[in-house]
């Protein structure tokens, strides 16, 4: 689970972790005001679920309260497309305004889950402010990793071992070693996949301060902490996903117009591949999971049908707990319920199978039944059109 | 002979009472499988479907001898359950369970280093050797007793493999279900080894998907190590990048991940890799010649 910036920075605040004065707003008055309260020179940054955003002209540096409104004027609700939010890019709803800072030094921190060790690890770098994949691609030799042992947890000599490979000394490198300590006891408590400070900064007046930061969610830790739902800015994410959401379906909107429906997340991102190599075009990766019930796949079938980029649709189930007779009571509900015209082509194998398939033949839908996978494929590419027609 | 479980395998299930559990303990022991005894907190003492029930999978061990648990326990005491079942010196422990946190599986697998227990999963759909025993969520009819072991991190997509497998003639000696968390007990390696050593097993087909760098560390490992031939497919070769995987996770790995140079990186180590789920079973009868 995403949060923004201004978000992450509560949390890494209240860990004791040093970051810039700064308030959000979700108006382009209230930046003014946060900039003449800060002293009028300041940092105008939009919030957005995406990194890259300097490139794109998502920070400011501002002046005085004026150039600040002016900024916020320019960033609310203009789209920012940068390498991170695929081509459609993200809408600005709020803006984070900060005290500027000069820097002196810049690095690099994160702690992150390491799946080959399965711990987590800190990763750091002198090199700070890039993107941390492009330094590895450049210069690996130029990140130090830190396995984290969890019978024992992050030490302060590991810590400083750490501190001093950046190049820190005397009274930094011990506020180093607690803030790297601190950082930990966050990614713990709060069940965090990455925390993720870049710039960490040495300021001017010689201050650590950790001047951009990113926080993710384990989503499966969820129900530890009740209160992580209300923190999602709902203008970050696409409606369908919302919906889907809303019914456990892990539901991803995509670029083509074939809806798909699939049970099994390795099965749906086998079946968008065929798709692509059989020339047509997915508009979604969507599992209704293994023990869906019927409505489940009423809802997941409506959700396919909301994208309006939709031209037909394929359904690919695999029995085995789940039954075929259930997933076409739901496609046949849904599709009447909306008056669905467009092409179906359902391929179903497994369990009740035989049942699913006389239901679908006795309705009035405009579906076509097979059990090879292949010439579902075929078929509904033929039917929709290829990506390039 | 086959991997892990065969006909004398004893189950113990975790969570017995529960909707999920109670359904395919049913499922499992119509398929041949010998449940000896459930494990729910707080209802021990009881019969469920003629299983005594335990508190404890001490108990349950000291009066079956079950050497193997299946896990259905919900998400909060999931690793729980396993630590449990690893102190009460269970061989195997095959963990279904869906959507355990990354910080209680990090410690699970940390103390599972020091003890002789073996984890399957979690989030797997388990383990089968056909017409012997099956433990987990798979169904059983598309299995055939052969000479493929199959290992995947994916669901359906095994089924759809076991399935072409079956009607192709080949069948399987094991399948396992490794899962699809970025935790895991067993990993394709650890499977392959088992499946190089067993005199049933002639061949095998492993199931990848995107993230990690499992599917490159056992083609490596196949290259140097194994004695049968090997098939494999690798899901999302068009999945759209930075949608699931984290930031910081892919620099760990070495920037790896992507089904691209997964399938260049078996091929290279002479695995075929499949080029649809339409052709998991032609593969694999063609590296079977």
């Amino acid at each position: 689970m995403n949060i923004h910036e201004y978000q992450a920075k509560e949390i890494l605040r209240s860990y004791g972790i040093p970051v810039p004065r700064g308030r959000v707003a979700l108006k382009a008055d209230q930046v003014q005001r946060t900039a003449r309260e800060m002293g009028g020179r300041c940092v105008v940054k939009a919030q957005i679920y995406a990194g890259g955003r300097g490139k794109a002209g998502g920070v400011r540096l501002v002046a005085n309260p004026d150039e600040a409104l002016l900024a916020a004027k320019d960033l609310f609700g203009k789209t920012l497309v940068t390498p991170q939010t695929g081509p459609d890019g993200l809408i600005v709803r709020r803006i984070l305004v900060e005290e500027a800072v000069e820097i002196a030094r810049e690095f690099y921190l994160s702690i992150t889950l390491d799946r080959q060790t399965s711990r987590y690890c800190v990763i750091a770098s002198a090199e700070g402010g890039m993107e941390i994949e492009a330094l590895a691609e450049k210069s690996p030799e130029k990140i130090h990793i830190l396995t984290i042992d969890p019978y024992i947890g992050l030490r302060p000599y590991q810590a400083r071992k750490l501190a001093l490979a950046l190049g820190m000394t005397g009274r930094l490198c011990e506020e180093c070693v607690a803030l790297i300590t601190n950082l930990y006891r966050c990614c713990l408590e709060k069940d965090c996949t990455l925390v993720e400070i870049n710039p960490l900064v040495i300021t001017k007046a010689d201050w650590l301060l950790a001047m951009d930061a990113k926080v993710n969610f384990d989503d499966n830790a969820l129900f530890r902490h009740p209160e992580y739902p209300d923190m999602t800015d709902l203008s970050q994410i696409d409606p369908l996903e919302i919906t889907a959401g809303e019914f456990d379906l892990s539901y991803i909107k995509l670029k083509g117009n074939i809806g798909c429906m699939v049970n099994g997340a390795g099965l749906a991102m086998a079946t968008l591949d065929m798709l692509s190599e059989y020339g047509g075009a997915p508009a979604n990766f969507l599992d209704v999971g293994g023990g869906a019930t019927r409505d489940r796949v009423a809802e997941a079938f409506k959700i396919i049908l909301g994208d309006p980029d939709v031209r037909g649709v394929f359904v690919n189930i695999f029995g085995g707990i789940m039954r075929c007779d259930v997933i076409a009571e739901g496609v046949i509900a849904a599709a009447s319920e909306v008056g669905c015209t467009l092409p179906i082509v359902v391929r179903m194998d497994g369990t009740l199978v035989e049942e699913g398939k006389r239901l679908l033949d006795e309705s009035d839908l405009n579906v076509k039944f097979t059990h090879d996978l292949a010439e579902g494929v075929e078929s509904i590419v033929g039917m929709v059109g290829k990506s390039s027609d | 002979m086959s991997v892990l479980v065969n006909k004398n395998s004893k189950i113990v299930v975790q969570g017995i009472t529960g909707r999920a559990g109670l359904f395919h303990t049913r499922q499992c022991r119509e398929y041949g499988t010998n449940v000896v005894a459930g494990v729910t907190p707080g209802k021990g003492g009881t019969v469920i479907e003629g299983i005594p029930v335990f508190d404890t999978v001490e108990e349950a061990v000291g009066e079956t001898g079950a050497d193997v648990s299946m896990i259905f326990v919900p998400p909060p005491g999931a690793a729980d359950a396993v630590l449990e079942a690893a102190a009460a010196g269970i061989g195997l422990a095959v963990c279904i369970t869906e959507g355990i946190p990354v910080r209680d599986m990090v410690l699970v697998k940390r103390k599972l280093q020091e003890t002789a227990t073996v984890m399957i999963g979690p989030n797997c759909p388990g383990i089968i050797t056909p017409g012997e025993c099956k433990v987990g969520i798979m169904p059983g009819d598309i299995h055939k007793k052969g000479r493929i072991g199959v290992v995947s991190r994916s669901g359906t997509l095994t089924y759809e493999a076991v399935k072409q497998l079956s009607v192709i003639g080949l069948g399987q000696s094991t399948c396992i279900g490794i899962g699809g968390d970025s935790i895991i007990g067993m990993n394709f390696i650890d499977s392959l080894r088992l499946f190089n050593e067993d005199p049933e097993t002639e061949g095998v087909f492993m199931i990848g998907e995107i993230g990690g760098g499992a599917e490159e560390e056992a083609a490596l490992w196949i290259r140097e190590n194994m004695k049968k031939p090997v098939a494999a497919f690798i899901a999302g070769r068009t999945a759209p990048p930075g949608k699931r995987m984290g930031h910081a996770g892919a620099i760990v790995s070495g920037g790896k991940g992507k089904a691209e140079d997964k399938i260049r990186t078996l091929q290279e180590c002479g695995v075929m890799v499949a080029a649809s789920p339409a052709q998991l079973g032609e593969t694999m009868v063609r590296v079977m010649k």
